[in-house]
């Protein structure tokens, strides 16, 4: 099981969340002007990366805030949680071994 | 046709947990009780509002995360950094709703009674966090989890509130149509200690 630290809570289990998709996706502010490629990229499109992923990350069993997470998808290492609205961090990118979880 | 039972029981008269709670052991190190009626308010609001509900409530709204504050009989259970679950034991609802409701009238919030919507159940003595551990991975060590403490968790599959009001002392908010499930895994998490 995984532990994600809620950024209001602290350590939790895994069972206590619910995965949200990517972070950082703004919603378009004027969707009637964009063509039907870029709503089609906004709706449906994701980055997909291997490596580190921002993602949003909901505490649905405890405080019920939604929040984002780095997590490495090679890994399933979650390196960093920080509260919804804050910027990605800058990441040093510590790896599972370097942790000392 | 089949006939629909012309009597209706009002929800909140009938405790889900009375027949299991009447075969229940007396196991001293996990003692498990059926608490009684309560009112409970669901109170969600902004900034402004927090202050003025807290004095009306007569406890002020804790802003620490996972803790509660209590005074004169009443909880105040934070939930979320905007939600709270107030709770007065063997009180009527109505008086507390329309108080809280004067104090924040104007203010940007949500107050919902929800008194009949969950039971309570008292965990107790010295293997009280041994059996919530039998299906919640929380760490309840007093460090990790000390007295004053409160939050949203899960037992097995159920959502709960958990609550530890002394170190052998644990309540279980949940909602009514869990509570027989919650309430039989218990029992078998301390049929070992009889
Ligand atoms: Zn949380």
């Amino acid at each position: 099981m995984l532990i994600i630290t809620c950024p209001w809570c602290g350590a939790r289990p895994e069972t206590e969340f619910r995965y949200g998709g990517e972070a950082h996706i703004a919603r378009p502010a004027d969707p009637s002007a964009l063509t039907d490629q870029e709503w089609a990229d906004f709706l449906y499109n994701r980055t997909n990366p291997k490596g580190l992923h921002a993602e949003r990350w909901r505490h649905i069993h405890g405080c019920g805030r939604y929040f984002n997470a780095l997590r490495d998808t090679v890994s399933d290492f979650l390196v960093t949680t920080y509260k919804a609205g804050e910027p990605r961090p800058e990441n040093s990118r510590p790896d599972v071994e370097g942790s000392g979880r | 046709m089949v006939e629909s039972p012309s009597v209706i029981t009002p929800l909140a008269a009938a405790n889900p947990l009375t027949a299991l709670a009447a075969v229940s052991r007396d196991i001293a190190a996990a003692r498990l009780a059926a608490l009684g009626d309560a009112a409970r308010l669901a109170f969600r609001g902004r900034e402004a509002a927090i202050g003025p509900a807290g004095e009306a409530f007569g406890v002020a709204l804790p802003r620490e995360a996972c803790r509660f504050n209590a005074a004169n009989g009443r909880f105040a259970f934070w939930l979320g950094p905007d939600e709270w679950l107030l709770l007065v034991p063997d009180a009527e609802p109505a008086p507390l709703f329309a108080a809280i409701e004067a104090a924040t009238s104007g203010l940007p919030h949500s107050l919902v009674d929800v008194s009949a919507r969950s039971v309570g159940i008292e965990v107790a003595g010295e293997k009280a966090a041994f059996v919530l551990n039998q299906g919640n991975p929380l760490d309840l060590s007093l460090g990790a989890f000390p007295v004053g403490m409160c939050t949203r968790t899960l037992f097995h599959k159920a959502e709960i509130v958990l609550v530890r009001h002394a170190p052998d002392v644990f309540h279980l908010d949940v909602w009514r149509s869990f509570a027989p499930y919650v309430w039989e895994l218990l029992e078998d998490a301390r049929r070992e200690l009889a």
